[in-house]
């Protein structure tokens, strides 16, 4: 039977078994939003800004480990999106992202609302597609879910000319596909796994260290499995945050610019270092040269040969799935004679406890000031630990990341890679729509609330309950850290004045708004919010101590173990 | 260090950019690049020289096998490998200039492929260091144009790179 190319569209979603497409539409999509309206097995959702279809999208898929789909205009539908494309390619989420775009007859004529498309997104996706001929439409849908989900995963973007949705031709949609440009590997190399696993017997101060691949591979079973087993210390990354429980007392908490001490000091002076899914970026290790001081030896387990051996060089590359290589090791450590190190692990056990017993993530709640930090232990109690969280950019991202103990993967929803302000509250959208039952809140800051505000009105639309907690300092508090700790305390344009009274703002989109001033109101507020209005969204606008700063920091350019501690100042 | 990477490649429109915009975006350096279809007409192949340590040669290749469209990459200078340029020169050739142009055309093995009253069109072949030694044994004011095809190579013997 001969469809359009806008009955196709929809048809491959339908065969995709999609349940959300997040999206605006416009001129250039008229005829599939057309076909969409005359079908029911998936719903479409009606964002406020593009930008928020993408964050939505990539949430949804944070959130299940499902593809999240958006689509979107040409011109500037299209721009608007390209901030929330990036955030997922940097931090690699499986996006399927349809443009639509002029008439194949008008590019490059400089039509209206005529962009680049491919162009523009082509260093911010996993691959694009530009589709020239109806007939090439099904099979390049198909390649696009494929792309996006197998190998190191990514957004990938296809960009519809109107014409093609409009023109006829036959429907097939491929089963499966091949290409021979693209083989992802899966199976580790066996002798490679063969000398990890030795190396990870000898050691004597040993430290695993997980990023978000653990998450995306849905292979924090494997991980706990593995660590369990060796009894080794764990710390995640802020993307790894769930993939292992941080309520267990092998693990050390997050490293990084802003991690633990003990995780930092762990890492820095580790062995052997068994890196999972993760890049060793630059927030992550601090100064490269300054990690290498340490003789250690590493193996990394990554999807991603580019990876691995790209900030720092390790000796056991592992290229492949991270659960399929955690089985193999797995394996191996079960049929292996020899048993981890007792003697060494005890005693590198000890130390590790010395360096906990720093404290370095406590903090003073007094009755004046409410303390972030504070803000978000209550959080998690009133929550069970059991919430979804979705994030902003900025110091309460950091706070959240610290003090919300996840115990579960996808549960932490943030923007780690690009650091994008606005996606807190469509992420939480997105998170909810792929788990109606869960609890959602979304930890912000009173300036990245602002960045996608509108979506307060998406929230009203589809009844989604979100807890809004606004961690309400009154500075873009990040860059005022940082202005206070390196640049002398001049605080260049971090004050954000003016603000809107966020209560009556929540009111206006028609939710409940509650304004807390007090440490004593907090309690009550969060179950107020989380209890009473349970099926409500609320804004919660919690005034906090406004001079609070992130602890631990490692500074720009510092080492791992150069930590400047709360204690310090 | 100065590397011949050979790409094999989908030939669809876009994927040279693809390749030029991961040079540009990583901050990785371009001698030169070529590229034309292969034998197979729905590859291309793509030649770049680049210089950098050994460590980011691996990111670049490893990065080039990343882009979907890339179907096999190699270091062509690891080993033994044959590489030629073409260039192109067009010269003035007047009175005792164009006697003595032609005699150092030949003496580099060079072709005049275009004539004029006064003027030669110079064909050459080899590798970088023949063209340059060319262009400094000719009086480089009569040089009018000069035009450089970039490097393209390929691996000795029974290094194949095929799809
Ligand atoms: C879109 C965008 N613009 C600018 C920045 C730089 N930036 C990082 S944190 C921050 C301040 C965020 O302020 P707020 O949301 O109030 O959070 P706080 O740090 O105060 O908790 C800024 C401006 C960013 N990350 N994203
Ligand atoms: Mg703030």
């Amino acid at each position: 039977m001969q469809l359009t190319g806008a009955e196709i569209v929809i048809r491959c979603l339908q065969e995709e078994k999609v349940e959300y497409v997040f999206g605006y539409p416009g001129g250039s999509v008229l005829f599939i939003y057309d076909e969409l309206f005359k079908q029911d097995q998936f719903k479409h959702i009606l964002v406020r800004h593009e930008q928020a279809a993408v964050h939505a999208a990539d949430a949804y898929s944070r959130s299940s480990q499902k593809i999240g789909v958006c689509m979107v205009t040409s011109g500037p539908g299209v721009t608007n999106a390209v901030t929330g494309i990036a955030t997922a390619y940097m931090d690699s989420i499986p996006l399927v992202v349809i443009t639509g775009q002029v008439p194949t007859a008008y590019i490059g004529q400089d039509a209206f609302q005529e962009a680049d498309t491919v162009g523009i997104t082509r260093p911010c996706v996993k691959h694009n597609f530009l589709v020239k001929d109806v007939k090439d439409l099904a099979v390049t849908i198909k390649k696009a879910f494929y792309l996006a989900k197998t190998g190191r995963p990514g957004p990938v973007l296809v960009d519809i000319p109107k014409d093609i949705t409009t023109q006829k031709c036959d429907f097939h949609y491929p089963k499966s596909i091949s290409m021979r440009s693209y083989n992802p590997v899966v199976k580790g190399h066996s002798g490679q796994i063969k000398k990890a696993a030795q190396l990870l017997l000898e050691a004597k101060r040993p430290m695993i260290y997980a990023g978000g691949g653990v998450i995306l591979s849905d292979a924090s079973d494997r991980l706990t499995r593995v660590t369990r087993k060796l009894g080794f210390p764990i710390t995640q990354t802020l993307m790894g945050l769930g993939g292992y429980p941080a309520t267990d007392g092998q693990s050390l908490g997050m490293l990084g610019m802003h991690g633990t001490y003990e995780a930092n000091m762990a890492m820095q002076h580790c062995d052997v270092l068994l890196a999972v899914g993760a890049r060793f970026d630059d927030r992550v290790i601090g100064n490269p040269a300054h990690f290498g001081q340490v003789a250690r030896k590493i193996i990394h387990i990554d999807i991603d040969p580019s990876s691995i051996s790209k900030r720092v060089k390790v000796d056991v590359p592992i290229v492949g799935n991270v659960p399929d290589v955690l089985d193999e090791i797995l394996k191996l450590l079960e049929a292996a004679d020899s048993k981890p190190d007792a003697k060494g692990l005890a005693s590198w056990w000890k130390q590790i406890d010395e360096w906990r017993g720093k404290k370095s993530l406590q903090y003073k709640q007094g009755s004046d000031l409410i303390m972030p930090q504070y803000v978000v232990e209550k959080l998690y109690e009133v929550t069970g630990g059991d919430a979804i969280v979705t994030s902003d950019v900025g110091q309460h991202q950091m706070w959240a990341a610290q003090y919300y103990k996840f115990d579960k993967p996808r549960r932490w929803i943030n923007s780690g890679g690009l650091g994008t302000m606005g996606f807190g509250l469509p992420a939480a959208m997105g998170a909810r729509f792929a788990n109606p039952k869960a609890t959602v809140a979304c930890v912000t800051g009173e300036a990245s609330i602002q960045m996608c505000i509108q979506e307060l009105s998406t929230c009203k639309q589809y009844r989604l309950p979100i807890k809004i907690i606004n961690l309400n300092n009154g500075y873009l508090g990040m860059v005022r850290q940082w202005q206070q700790m390196f640049h002398g305390n001049r605080y260049s344009e971090s004050y954000v004045d003016a603000l809107p009274d966020f209560v009556k703002l929540a009111e206006a989109y028609g939710h409940v708004g509650l304004k807390i001033e007090k440490p004593a109101d907090v309690e009550p507020a969060l179950r107020e919010a989380f209890v009473k209005h349970k099926n409500e969204l609320v804004f919660l606008d919690i005034l906090t101590d406004p001079t609070a700063n992130v602890f631990p920091m490692v500074a720009g350019g510092k080492g791992l173990s150069e930590m400047i501690l709360a204690e310090d100042l | 260090m100065r590397h011949i990477i050979s790409i094999l490649i989908e030939n669809e429109s876009g994927a040279l950019s693809r390749v030029s915009g991961l040079f540009s975006a990583r901050g990785y350096n371009i001698e030169s690049l070529t590229v034309a279809p292969t034998e197979d007409a729905s590859l291309s192949r793509m030649t770049i020289v680049s210089i950098g340590s050994d460590d980011i040669i691996e990111q670049i290749t490893k990065q080039l096998n990343k882009l979907i469209e890339v179907v096999k990459v190699v270091d062509l200078s690891e080993a033994p490998h044959i590489e030629r340029e073409l260039m192109l020169v067009k010269v003035r050739a007047t009175g005792k200039d164009r006697e003595e142009m032609k005699r150092v055309a030949d003496i580099f093995r060079g072709r005049i492929i275009d004539v004029t009253e006064s003027s030669y069109v110079i064909e050459l072949t080899g590798n970088g260091a023949k063209l340059d030694a060319f262009l400094d044994a000719i009086d480089r004011s009569l040089v009018l144009e000069t035009v450089r095809t970039g490097v393209c190579g390929v691996g000795r013997g029974d290094r194949i790179l095929k799809a």
